[in-house]
């Protein structure tokens, strides 16, 4: 049948993607990968998950006795289930922007260095000082040293084309 | 999330608690902070691709190696008695001077170089003072700082104005600030001068140095530099200059591949000089003359020293197999170079004579004619072979003098064999009296023979091994020489010798330093953006009387400072992908065929699917070719076909310089051009850059009767005489090999990114 057919291709296309993913980071070749990367494996991906989610995702992966390392037997139907299943799912050019104008209270079209780092290093899941400082140096108009921030939203989406 | 607490979130925060905030702001921020960690996640990933992509050809580049080394292999065993070929052969091994020390001492006397009015660069006087090194580093700076007031950064004029250095005048540093300063460059007399200190000194040296900590002295650890003298001044600037409080050690590859290789090898050096117990310099295996005719070294200071080069090039080749193999400290931590095997054995170390060991790529002379008839059937295999533990890594050069012979220019080649009377055949038989030890008769030839082996691997295992994962101990076929040892290995040779760890070099590492084997194999690589800007960080050990390794990381980043992540991925990547472009253009035809096997009725299309499959049989590097996939096949059919005629062709363009109409040869050539390269450099023995017509007739026919290619008489001269430019029977190598630098065939299908320069 048409439709088994295709929801068969599907799910091999889905696994041989995330079998790619996971090779990436699969550094000795032995079908394991540091439980540090499993992040940004997940994020590579297309999914969108907060610490919060991916703190359960791995508590879920890990085995009994923690050995700091994800299987691939293990991570391939976990990892299938959250793409068939469509969790996560991503956050829109205008959600990103909207987010930035809740936050730009004065409607002023910007936010200062100083309101956003306030905002993003103590609020929600924080951002370490190395984040920060990271989405500053792209973020930051270096002549205004404002965040312009709908400038920012669009070019960082851009990248999203790719 | 409300007042929730989930179990990941460390800092607890109840927005409920909080007066100013609104829920919604909360909301704002959580969404902001999940959307840039995926969108770092996603640059993340694509660093790490680019970053296999380098290691893949690096490694792949140095089965080429493999390749070369077979060659020179193939040759020992099927030179012809043909006249001109003869002479090649010679030509190319005829490191055939064999002086006295003293002999050699005198030629590289640099008394009668003199030193013009003109010159700006520093003076040296010796003994060395710790002024005239200060001195020389500042040149050497002032030289980094001219070119890059001439691109107009200043973010490591920031790093100057700030330095601390004690010995360091207020007149230096305004010095460093000027623009008027010009490019500085050590004279060759100054060069000779120091090379010859140090040659004697590093000839009073053991094979393998010990070392104490103690209270207040912290002993400094760096790896892999390079020539990357920007990695070296910054890891001075934050850890100080070498003294007799601060030690340290220098754990090989000092050279290749950067453009500051000599300015490095000097700076050390005069350290080495000023501080002969505290500085402590390891020999890695591009300390090694024939490896840096491949990757750089020689070709850079020939260009910087345009009359005495070769000259310092010999120099350096007697001071390179005089460098110490290893440095133990506190008898407890062995630092070298590359690694260890199953059969390491320090004792053996300790008492062999490391300093006839010129080269780990000459071929070991055979050992009996029914030996040698086997070695020439199996050395009959295609280039794809790499026969197992075939080793054949005995210099030929020796230290101990057989007599004196004059060097000759090139061209008397023909009346040098006449004047010697000698042919190639005993020249050959010679040399295999010569690599062994004893000259007396009563010893047992094939003892000797097994002993020089034994010893032969001791060093080549120390300067070329990698760790692995499993258990065990194989040989290292990527690299050519050397294992791949593993962890229960580590644990038999450090508790036979009551060490507690290995500190070693040797492969890049993203952070600049990693363990490995239970925490008792640390790797620790001190040159930063290797491949490329933004690529890896570079890294320090400071290791005090606990034996406990602190780690300073480090990037030099001229231009990442002013990059933002994004950027500097981006620009890693487009390089790590122009790289690979180049070697799926080396493939094309075999790419083809293997397209075609999937596409049997001829279309011209095949399926995405399809194509990453053939390339990854084809080129057989290690790459997650489906991630790559987008970037490398820009344009393919809605139902995710492509073409593959135009995807091959727009892989890029042989610039057209030459008239070369055969194409499939210009292909072989480009697959070859590096050990090509290597080779002329070896014939061109008088550093010229030219070779001859006939020079290089013979030189290809023999690598293409080697590699089984087939290529005419005809098609080889045809292109010796379409490269000789300028038609005075002489090639230029250089101008050779700018032949084959590629171009992108269209920048428009590059990413639109904004340059950061």
């Amino acid at each position: 049948m048409a439709d088994k057919h295709n929801a068969e291709t599907i799910i091999t296309e889905t696994q041989k993607r995330i079998s790619s993913a996971f090779e990436v980071f699969d550094h000795e070749s032995n079908k394991t990968v540091d439980v540090r990367e499993i992040g940004t494996i997940i994020r590579s991906l297309g999914c969108f998950p907060s610490e919060a989610d991916l703190h359960d995702i791995i508590a879920e992966l890990e085995e009994e006795e923690p050995t700091g390392f994800v299987r691939y037997e293990k991570f391939l139907p976990t990892m299938t289930k959250i793409l068939l299943e469509r969790k996560f799912r991503p956050i829109t050019e205008d959600l990103l922007l909207q987010a930035f104008e809740v936050l730009d209270q004065q409607k002023k079209g910007h936010l200062e260095p100083e309101e956003l780092t306030r905002y993003l290093t103590q609020e929600g899941e924080p951002f370490t000082q190395e984040e920060m400082d990271e989405m500053l140096s792209a973020a930051v108009d270096p002549d205004k040293n404002v965040i312009l921030y709908k400038d920012f939203v669009s070019m960082m989406t851009f990248d999203d084309t790719r | 999330m409300g007042c929730g607490v989930t179990k990941s979130n460390q800092l607890q925060l109840k927005p409920c608690d909080r007066g100013n905030i609104s829920v919604p702001a909360m909301r704002a921020a959580l969404l902001i902070q999940r959307w840039y960690r995926q969108y770092v996640a996603r640059l993340e990933m694509r660093r790490r691709c680019t970053w296999n992509i380098f290691q893949s050809i690096e490694y792949s580049g140095q089965q080429d190696h493999i390749k070369l080394y077979n060659f020179f292999g193939y040759l020992m065993d099927h030179f012809s008695s043909a006249n001109s070929q003869r002479n090649l052969v010679s030509q190319m091994f005829g490191e055939s001077e064999v002086f006295q020390d003293a002999e050699w001492e005198r030629r590289f006397c640099y008394k009668d170089i003199e030193v013009p009015d003109v010159y700006t660069g520093p003076h040296l006087s010796f003994p060395l003072s710790i002024s005239n090194v200060t001195e020389l580093v500042h040149a050497f700076k002032n030289k980094q700082v001219q070119s890059f007031l001439s691109k107009q950064q200043n973010s490591f004029m920031y790093m100057l104005q700030s330095q601390s250095f004690s010995s360091v005048s207020g007149s230096c540093r305004s010095e460093c600030l000027s623009a008027d300063v010009s490019p500085q460059k050590l004279h060759a007399r100054y060069v000779l001068q120091l090379l010859g200190k140090t040659w004697t000194l590093l000839r009073l040296m053991p094979n393998i140095s010990h070392v104490g900590t103690c209270r207040h002295k912290e002993i400094t650890i760096c790896g892999d530099l390079h020539g990357h003298l920007e990695d070296l001044l910054l890891i001075f600037y934050k850890n100080g200059f070498p003294s007799a409080e601060t030690p340290y050690v220098f754990n090989g590859d000092f050279v290749d591949r950067g453009k500051e290789s000599i300015e490095i090898l000097l700076v050390l050096f005069a350290f080495l000089l000023l501080y002969p117990h505290n500085v402590h310099l390891n020999r890695g295996n591009h300390e090694d003359h024939i490896v840096n005719l491949r990757y750089g070294f020689t070709k850079e200071v020939l260009g910087k020293y345009q009359v005495h080069g070769k000259m310092i090039l010999k120099l350096l080749q007697k001071i390179f197999s005089w460098l110490p193999l290893a440095t133990v400290i506190d008898q407890k931590v062995l630092i070298l170079h590359g690694g260890i095997s199953d059969k390491t054995d320090l004792n053996v170390i300790a008492k062999l004579d490391r300093h006839r060991f010129v080269s780990a790529l000459r071929p070991l002379k055979r050992k009996g004619a029914s030996a040698m008839l086997k070695e020439a059937a199996l050395s009959a295999d295609g280039d794809e072979e790499f026969s197992a533990g075939r080793r054949r890594v005995q210099s030929l050069s020796h230290g101990t003098p057989l007599r004196l012979r004059q060097e000759l220019p090139r061209h008397s080649v023909h009346s040098e064999s006449g004047r010697t009377g000698r042919s190639v055949e005993e020249e050959l038989r010679e040399r295999r009296r010569l690599a062994g030890l004893s000259l007396s008769s009563d010893s047992d030839p094939a003892e000797v023979l097994e002993t020089d082996a034994d010893e032969w691997k001791q060093i080549v295992d120390v300067l070329w091994s990698d760790p692995m994962s499993q258990n065990g101990c194989v040989p290292n076929k990527v690299r050519g020489g050397g294992c791949y040892w593993g962890p229960d290995v580590t644990q038999e040779v450090l508790d036979r010798h009551k060490l507690q760890l290995l500190i070693r070099s040797h492969e890049c590492k993203q952070e600049g330093y990693e363990f490995c084997h239970n925490g008792r194999v640390l790797t620790i690589f001190s040159a930063s953006n290797y491949y490329d800007v933004g690529s890896n960080r570079g890294a320090y050990i400071r290791l005090g009387p606990d034996l406990i390794p602190h780690f300073k990381q480090f990037q030099a980043s001229r231009s990442t400072r002013e990059l933002t992540l994004r950027q500097s991925v981006g620009r890693t990547e487009r390089s790590a992908l122009q790289a690979l472009r180049m070697q799926l253009f080396a493939h094309k035809s075999a790419l083809i065929r293997e397209f075609q096997e999937y596409d049997p009725q001829r279309t011209g299309l095949i399926s995405v699917k399809h194509w990453a499959a053939a390339v990854e049989k084809v080129l057989r590097l290690a790459l997650p070719w489906r991630v790559l996939r987008s970037q490398l096949v820009t344009s393919s059919t809605q139902d995710g076909t492509l073409n593959y005629h135009d995807w091959v062709n727009q892989l890029s363009v042989i610039q057209p310089n030459t008239e070369i109409a055969n194409t499939s040869l210009l292909e072989t050539l480009y697959k070859h051009h590096s050990n090509l390269e290597s080779i002329f450099r070896m014939i061109d023995t008088d550093h010229s850059g030219l070779i001859s017509f006939e020079e290089f007739r013979q030189t290809w026919k023999l690598l293409s009767s080697h590699l089984q290619t087939d290529i005419s008489d005809k098609a080889i001269s045809d292109l010796a005489e379409s490269i000789d430019f300028n038609k005075d029977g002489s090639i230029d190598i250089n101008e050779f090999m700018e032949a084959f630098r590629l171009v992108e065939h269209s920048r428009a299908e590059m990413e639109v990114l904004p340059s950061p320069e």
